[in-house]
């Protein structure tokens, strides 16, 4: 998974020898361009930093952060050559990552005192909700958990035979009451029947809806306060799905919905392609929720535990 | 008129207001502002500066801009005329001339192309008069055929479709000659979403323009896509050579810079603007309001359109009636609530209001109209239509009625008489100052 690959493959190809096919690939390959032959961390090496920050969808708040922590790192060392530079940088990154406060999941794994462990998964239209579900019931599913995928997006067309193909798909159990009935009603009962089950994890999905539409918004309150209802502690996790192509609106998102139902979770889709991820750094600096999970493909095993360390370390191996 | 970035960029003129003119270095200031906000409103990083760097030429070229009285909202018209030239042009609409003409829909996943195909094949449907057909060729979403089938049977449009098979190329193919023997004016072909970096589905695609050669090729991009959408949007341009762009999901609170940046780098016109998950829900694309909303400028025709559509003509002219006569009541005002509330959520409305864009950080209760209702529902329809009849036991009543105390009861009835009085005012047509005078001695409104 290279993040800025295409970002620093696309720019720099022609000036540099062949030799460095690796490394210019990376932040650090770019980095080391940038200050080849310097002995310092001058204005054009921040400038260009800030494109490449910027360029990856980190946004503005959190490439000044950067820099800002980059350069009092700086004066505090007199001579910097490049690796020491890449490091600085690396640790800058890092630690930004790691005051997010949260652990790394070793695994597919939920506290399983809860049974059922009932996931509510939320977000906006076309970010791929009922995939990653499809994808998360794939792995409890081969943990030999028994699951229950819920259908409460019961607006767009289609959506609850959507979520139907992936239980069959993954051979796990699933409750709907078709299209255009109360969601909230159906979270409800998609709780009871995983409980009647005795399931270990119920996870549902609900129709993707803007986070500037207020009654949608009260609507997955309603839900969440349904489910509540029937299980009291549940939703034990109230996960947020975010688009990794998507801008600073990703900002937003999270804080609309965590305004409508304590968001607990996120996960990143998309984040194959190109030029990406960088949001992940500025959803992380910003919000205190863990990401648990990142999309890396259409397959079905290509949903990941999201981990700082490789996370970083991906940013700057090409 | 204000906003935040022209005020940004008045003051920092003003920090050098000294010397009395304008120089490089402040012109220089400013267009580090502008560029910010382009960045902050999801442009590409490369484009902001290019584009920046051109209004800055044009801003030293200004003499307007040496004299003008606001430097910071001279440099924004300055901006926002650049970007409406960039964005904007000559609007041309989609070629659907053919036996069948054929639409191609392509783009990233997610981004809205099923929706999108169902709202333009409506649009033709009624709008333009044709027999349409849709074809579905997303082979490989669970259920995307599906979604496609209950599209086209709620707008009554006929679908193309071949569940058993998975090549999109000879599905796309057959959906031509069906359509053409079948004399549909227009078909339209849906596509799976691909990243534009996965070379199998992008080969795929460009297999698929070939064997349809579409009259109209459409790619689909998400509105908050962020910096990405340059790469994509090459991507897919390099591929398919697609004629225009759509634009979803505007009706969020998305900048929308990535509108910018794929006009900029590709040079490809938008056509269309899709604003909600209805199916009516399509518009043409307003360069001039895209330029505002990037600029975090607010959106004054969306809000004013907003508001017109919800306006009922008779009905005004019903109220006007009564206001003059002095008898506007209680269910006039429920009604105009009624009106205000169908318009949506008050927070984006008023985000909509140029100067108004600031106020999205302020709380604001879309509950507030709640208080109001609850005890206007606790009056009696004589009530109701008489206001005047309101004594202290009648309020007692409708206090314990609707659970507010007799001081909100009070308050209320007190600024519904002052407005009332007000428009009666207004309507006689007595001078503005009056009013004005009126409007700062009334509580509540400051």
């Amino acid at each position: 998974m290279s993040i800025f690959k295409k970002y620093f493959t696309k720019d720099k190809k022609e000036d540099l020898d062949k030799g460095l096919e690796k490394t210019k690939k990376s932040i650090f390959g770019k980095i080391a361009n940038a200050v080849a032959g310097k002995s310092k961390v001058d204005e054009s090496f921040l400038d260009e930093l800030e494109g490449i920050l910027i360029s990856s969808d980190v946004g503005l708040d959190t490439t000044v952060k950067i820099i800002e922590r980059l350069e009092a790192k700086v004066a505090e060392v007199k001579y910097l050559n490049t690796s020491e530079l890449n490091s600085i940088l690396k640790r800058v990154i890092v630690d930004i990552l790691a005051e997010n406060n949260t652990e790394d999941l070793e695994d597919f794994v939920y506290p399983d005192y809860h049974r059922p462990y009932v996931l509510l998964v939320v977000g906006v239209n076309g970010v791929g909700k009922t995939t990653t579900i499809g994808k998360l019931a794939y792995q409890y599913k081969k943990r030999g958990k028994k699951v229950v995928l819920g259908a409460a997006d019961t607006f767009r067309a289609a959506a609850v035979d959507q979520l139907k193909i992936w239980a069959d798909r993954n051979e796990v159990q699933f409750f709907s009451k078709g299209m255009n009935t109360d969601p909230a009603a159906v979270a409800y009962e998609a709780v009871q029947y995983a409980m009647n089950e005795d399931a270990h994890i119920c996870i549902i999905d609900t129709a993707g809806r803007l986070h500037t539409k207020k009654h949608l918004m009260d609507e997955l309150t309603k839900i969440k306060n349904s489910i509540n209802k029937k299980l009291p502690g549940a939703p034990h996790e109230v996960m947020l799905v975010l688009d990794a192509t998507t801008g600073q609106n990703a900002v937003e998102q999270a804080t609309k919905f965590t305004e409508a139902t304590d968001v607990t979770s996120l996960a990143m889709t998309k984040l194959d392609g190109s030029a990406k991820g960088g949001v992940v750094l500025s959803i992380s600096d910003q919000f205190k929720i863990p990401i648990k999970y990142i999309g890396v493909g259409e397959g079905i095993e290509q949903l990941q535990i999201f981990n700082k360390a490789s996370f970083v370390d991906s940013l700057f191996d090409g | 008129m204000f906003n935040t970035l022209s005020e940004k960029l008045d003051s920092a003129f003003k920090n050098l207001s000294g010397s009395g003119k304008l120089t490089e270095i402040n012109v220089a200031q400013s267009i580090k502002e502008i560029r910010r906000a382009l960045v902050a409103a999801d442009v590409n990083y490369k484009i902001a500066k290019e584009f920046t760097d051109k209004v800055k030429d044009k801003a030293m070229g200004s003499k307007n801009l040496l004299k003008a009285v606001k430097p910071g909202e001279m440099m924004v018209k300055i901006v926002m005329d650049e970007m409406v030239e960039l964005m904007g042009g000559q609007s041309v609409g989609i070629n659907v001339k053919g036996n069948p003409g054929v639409v191609l829909i392509a783009g990233l996943q997610g981004s809205g192309k099923t929706t999108f195909t169902g709202k333009l094949a409506k649009f033709l449907k009624e709008k333009k008069r044709h027999k349409v057909l849709v074809a579905a060729c997303d082979v490989y979403r669970p259920a995307a055929i599906n979604q496609l089938t209950v599209l086209a049977e709620s707008i009554g449009v006929d679908i193309y479709k071949e569940i058993d098979n998975k090549n999109p190329i000879d599905i796309a193919g057959n959906a031509v000659a069906y359509a053409h023997q079948n004399n549909y004016n227009v078909l339209i072909v849906d596509t799976a979403g691909r990243l534009a970096v996965d070379e199998e589905m992008m080969n795929e695609i460009e297999g698929i323009k070939n064997a349809i050669t579409p009259t109209e090729t459409l790619f689909v991009v998400d509105s908050m896509t962020g910096q990405d959408a340059v790469n994509t949007a090459a991507a897919f341009n390099e591929k398919i050579n697609y004629d225009g762009v759509v634009l979803t999901k505007l009706d969020g609170d998305t900048r929308g810079g990535a509108a910018l940046s794929i006009k900029y780098t590709v040079g490809k016109p938008i056509k269309f603007a899709s604003t909600g998950e209805q199916m009516d829900a399509l518009d043409v694309f307003h360069p001039e309001r895209m330029a505002s909303r990037i600029l975090g400028m607010g959106d004054i025709v969306s809000f004013v359109e907003k508001a017109q559509e919800q306006f009922d003509e008779k009905e005004a002219k019903r109220i006007e009636k009564k206001i003059k006569k002095n008898k506007f009541d209680f269910n006039d005002f429920l009604g105009q609530l009624n009106q205000i509330k169908k318009m949506g959520d008050i927070k984006s409305l008023l985000g909509m209001i140029p100067g108004m864009s600031k106020l999205k950080d302020i709380d604001i209760d879309d509950n507030a109209f709640s208080k109001v209702e609850s005890i206007i529902q606790s009056m009696t329809p004589h009530e109701r239509a008489n206001p005047d009849v309101l004594n202290m036991s009648r309020k007692k009543r409708i206090s314990k009625g609707c659970g507010r105390n007799i001081h909100e009861i009070n308050m209320f009835i007190k600024q519904f008489n002052q407005m009332r009085k007000m428009m009666h005012m207004m309507s006689k047509g007595n001078g503005m100052n009056q009013m004005m005078e009126k409007l700062n001695n009334m509580q509540g409104f400051k």
